[in-house]
């Protein structure tokens, strides 16, 4: 059972360049949060300066009551598993993952079969080589390694990234198993926004050096703080709209607002809010792309333009008309409010 | 504390590594300093001395020499590795063993199996077949890996494009080919400035021979200077070169995609000839110096074997070895570390000047850390320690190349991943750097090795009175044509660097 996690004011520049300018993050207790932000946002800057790697220019680190912000990294036990998992080369399965045990822990079979039990290895990996295992695999043993010396938190830097999509999906889901099994405290640091929605408990979304929202992957998808957060973790339609306290006129009838707004702007949905429906407003189908299950349908309702996403059997043919509305509310409305 | 947890793992002292890594390479430029400094002071006599009817014929048998076996070594070099490589060639791993274990045999070696063959061999059709025979596997290395390393897709898109087999090869492969084989090349005409034993005892004068001979008669003095001089203007002529082309080369190599092995071509008949052509190279570079080693070795046994002496020999031959591979990593370990960890023009021109010392002939060497040596630390005159720093100026560069490899495959991540899971600084550096460094280090310290037990030029001149390598004393046996006398040493020679050399082809193949 491992620590939870706090990050606060965390600042770092280089040079004259700000990074990190005033970091607060908490990650509860054997939850996993994904660090959600584009390259260049500074998350791999906050990884290292979390694990010690890096020096922060104001800030504090605390792991459970523990104060780790000066420490060298090998006391603060914070688990790190890197992009290219960075297996020792010259050692054996067993001998990279039991690194961090002490010696005498070393020796015990059971304890490699163990761990590699846990990340769905077969115990006779323990004595093959690095280069002989596929890059799943590694990320795999990478895993089993920062979790063998039981670390109070885990850090993954982009861990499936160098990974083919096939490999990503399966070792993505042997990691998310393998951490709520151990049910060990850790912060994932990704760009890939389903990544971050489909492993994480928590999303933290990082923009400009500011944690920008902080929430369960589900309240982010659906209350964006603002429209960047909103179209980083996925797609949407912009309407044009008139306001009118609780609901908007759109071209595709009328839209439910979370928040009153009066006046004219633009209220926006995600793709699939947008339903057919027979008492909805005509559309002329441009363009259909089929995704297998589901297909994205672009559709043009006067001179507005909008995306939908609807399953396989339900999609039109291209220069077809269909009616649609949307489903539910807005994520969110820009304008003049 | 706050400082050392966050400065990562063992990397602080760049100040003092940075030090050593440039006392190093300034000793590599030892012999720059001494040639220049005599230049300098000889001033306008200086121009006499050089401007001589005997350095003009000097330079014509040192030119036509490296030129006419630069290019002999290209054509049988390159021709014997596209035999191996892509032909349907019978015994192929035979071929590729036999192509590169003439490196194995010390050209002087070499030149005792001819003329120990009959007292005319000598001058300069003598010291070309000789040298050619000794030095083509330089070109043939690289051209072979070249010709190994090269994605055959290239050659079938030209097929596919309407080129016939030889003109894909002529368009193709030979262009491919051109960056390895020509570094091949230089490495040669660099060995054949440097080389003293073979030419020496073939009775044919270049620079190095001429040098040798002056300092024998005067100790130094400004003729053989002058005579250095000249030489390393002409090493140095090849070195620009070889950068110009080290330059080029590496936007001519392939990448890391999946190689397969080309559809051979087939030599029909001419398979035979082949054959036979390789397997005459073969009994020319290696039948002819083991054959005869052979020969005086039955031939003399009933007269004399000297084994008090042979083994005293032995015994010095492998503690200076062994004392020189060791000092060679230990002074290359810091430059390594420069070079990879702290990359940068400043880095690079260390590594850059090490290499210097590698391009000179030896006996430019020994001359100037005899020079400096009585100018400034009389003491290590004629002592080991002198010998020891000639060998590191000298081979350096063999254990720089193991070890930057070696450092590169430990990335400072390696390093972070360790602190994370709870290991120091000190566990790290005993744990991961050390044992990642080791095998790479051990690949460089045993070419050394090799390289020292074959050594000849310096090792006569800065032996301190008294030592005897198997080198040396082949060498007076063998130039007193006391050829049955000279035969063990040459064996036992063979036998000290054959477990390294294959130690090394092992790892090669690995």
């Amino acid at each position: 059972m491992s620590d939870r996690l706090r990050v606060s004011g965390l600042s770092k520049a280089f040079g004259a360049v700000p990074v990190l300018t005033g970091i607060d993050l908490e990650v509860p207790a054997g939850g996993l949060t994904a660090l959600l932000g584009r390259s260049g946002s500074g998350k791999t800057t906050l990884l290292r300066i979390i694990a010690g790697f890096g020096r922060a220019d104001a800030g504090e680190v605390r792991v459970g009551d523990r104060d780790v912000t000066g420490m060298p990294s090998e006391r603060r036990r914070i688990g790190y598993v890197t992009q290219d998992g960075n297996l020792f080369p010259h050692l054996t399965v067993a001998g990279n993952v039991t690194f961090g045990l002490p010696w005498r822990a070393r020796r015990r079979r059971h304890r490699v079969e163990e761990l590699l039990e846990l990340v769905g290895l077969d115990p006779s990996y323990a004595g093959r080589l690095p280069h002989s295992l596929s890059g799943g695999e590694q990320q795999r043993v990478a895993l089993a390694r920062a979790l063998a010396p039981e670390p109070d938190i885990l850090l993954l830097d982009e861990p499936f990234s160098a990974l083919d999509a096939e490999l990503r999906s399966s070792t993505r889901r042997a990691v998310a198993a393998t951490l709520r099994a151990t049910r060990t405290t850790a912060l994932l640091v990704t760009h890939d926004q389903s990544e971050a929605m489909s492993l994480a408990d928590r999303v933290a979304v990082l923009r400009d050096g500011v944690v920008r929202q902080e929430g369960t992957a589900r309240d982010v998808y659906l209350h964006p703080v603002d429209l960047d957060v909103a179209g980083f973790v996925g797609e949407i339609v912009d309407l044009p709209a008139t306001f009118a306290g609780a609901t908007a006129a759109t071209p595709l009838g009328p839209v439910a607002l979370r928040e009153h707004a009066v006046g004219s702007g633009l209220a926006h949905v995600r793709p699939e809010q947008i339903e057919p429906a027979e008492d909805g407003t005509e559309a002329e189908v441009t363009d259909v792309e089929l995704h297998g299950g589901f297909g994205v349908v672009r559709a043009k309702c006067g001179p507005v333009q909008v995306t939908a996403r609807w399953p396989t059997h339900l999609l039109p043919q291209p220069g077809s008309v269909v009616r649609v509305r949307v489903r539910g509310a807005a994520v969110l409305a820009s304008g003049e409010v | 504390m706050t400082e050392r947890g966050v400065a990562g793992a063992g990397l602080r002292l760049p100040p003092l590594r940075a030090a050593v890594a440039l006392a190093v390479a300034g000793l590599s430029v030892i012999p720059l300093w001494y040639v220049g400094s005599g230049l300098a002071t000889a001033g306008g006599g200086f121009v006499d001395l050089v401007w001589r009817p005997r350095v003009g014929e000097l330079l014509v048998n040192t030119v036509s020499l490296v030129v006419a076996v630069t290019a002999a070594c290209l054509v049988i070099g390159v021709g014997a590795a596209w035999l191996v490589e892509r032909t349907d060639l019978p015994l192929r791993p035979l071929w590729t063993v036999l192509n590169a274990a003439p490196l194995a045999i010390p050209a002087f070696v070499n030149s005792f199996g001819w003329s120990s063959l009959s007292p005319r061999f000598a001058g300069f059709g003598a010291a070309f077949l000789v040298t050619t025979l000794s030095y083509y596997p330089l070109v043939y290395l690289p051209a072979a890996a070249a010709l190994r390393d090269t994605d055959p897709a290239f050659d079938e898109a030209a097929r596919s494009l309407g080129c016939g087999p030889w003109r894909a090869f002529a368009r193709i492969t030979l262009p491919r080919l051109r960056p390895a084989a020509l570094g091949g090349g230089l490495l040669v005409g660099l060995h054949l400035l440097a080389e003293f034993g073979a030419i020496q005892s073939l009775r044919f004068d270049t620079f190095t021979t001429a040098i040798y001979d002056q300092y024998q008669a005067y100790f130094g003095g400004t003729g053989a200077t002058a005579l250095a001089s000249v030489l390393v203007l002409l090493c140095l002529v090849l070195l620009v070169a070889e950068l110009r082309l080290a330059g080029r080369a590496r936007l001519a190599r392939v990448g890391s995609g999946s190689r397969r092995r080309p559809v051979p071509h087939r030599l029909g008949r001419g398979r035979l000839l082949a054959a036979a052509a390789l397997l005459l190279l073969a009994v020319a570079a290696l039948g002819v110096p083991l054959g005869r080693i052979g020969y005086w070795l039955v031939v003399s046994t009933s007269t004399a074997f000297p084994a008090a002496e042979l083994a005293r020999a032995t015994a010095s031959t492998v503690v200076l070895g062994l004392v020189g591979a060791a000092a060679t990593t230990a002074a290359a370990l810091p430059v390594a570390w420069l070079v990879v960890r702290r990359p940068g023009w400043a880095s690079r021109l260390v590594e850059r000047g090490t290499y210097i010392g590698h391009a000179l002939p030896g006996i430019v060497v020994a001359l100037a850390l005899i020079t400096v040596g009585i100018r400034y630390v009389p003491a290590l005159y004629q002592s080991t320690t002198m010998l020891v720093v000639a060998y590191v100026t000298l081979f350096l560069p063999l254990a720089l190349v193991g070890l930057r490899s070696a450092l590169a495959q430990s990335p400072p991540e390696l390093d972070e991943v360790g602190r994370t899971l709870g290991v120091g600084p000190g566990g790290i550096l005993l744990r991961v750097t050390v044992p990642l460094v080791a095998r790479g280090a051990g690949a460089g310290a045993a070419l050394v090795f090799l390289a020292v037990v074959t050594e000849l030029t310096s090792t006569l001149l800065l032996a301190p009175t008294g030592t005897r390598t198997l080198a040396t004393q082949f060498w007076s046996e063998s130039t007193a044509i006391h050829y049955g006398a000279a035969a063990p040493y040459a064996l036992l020679m063979i036998l000290v660097s054959a477990p390294m050399a294959y130690l090394l082809t092992r790892e090669a193949r690995a």
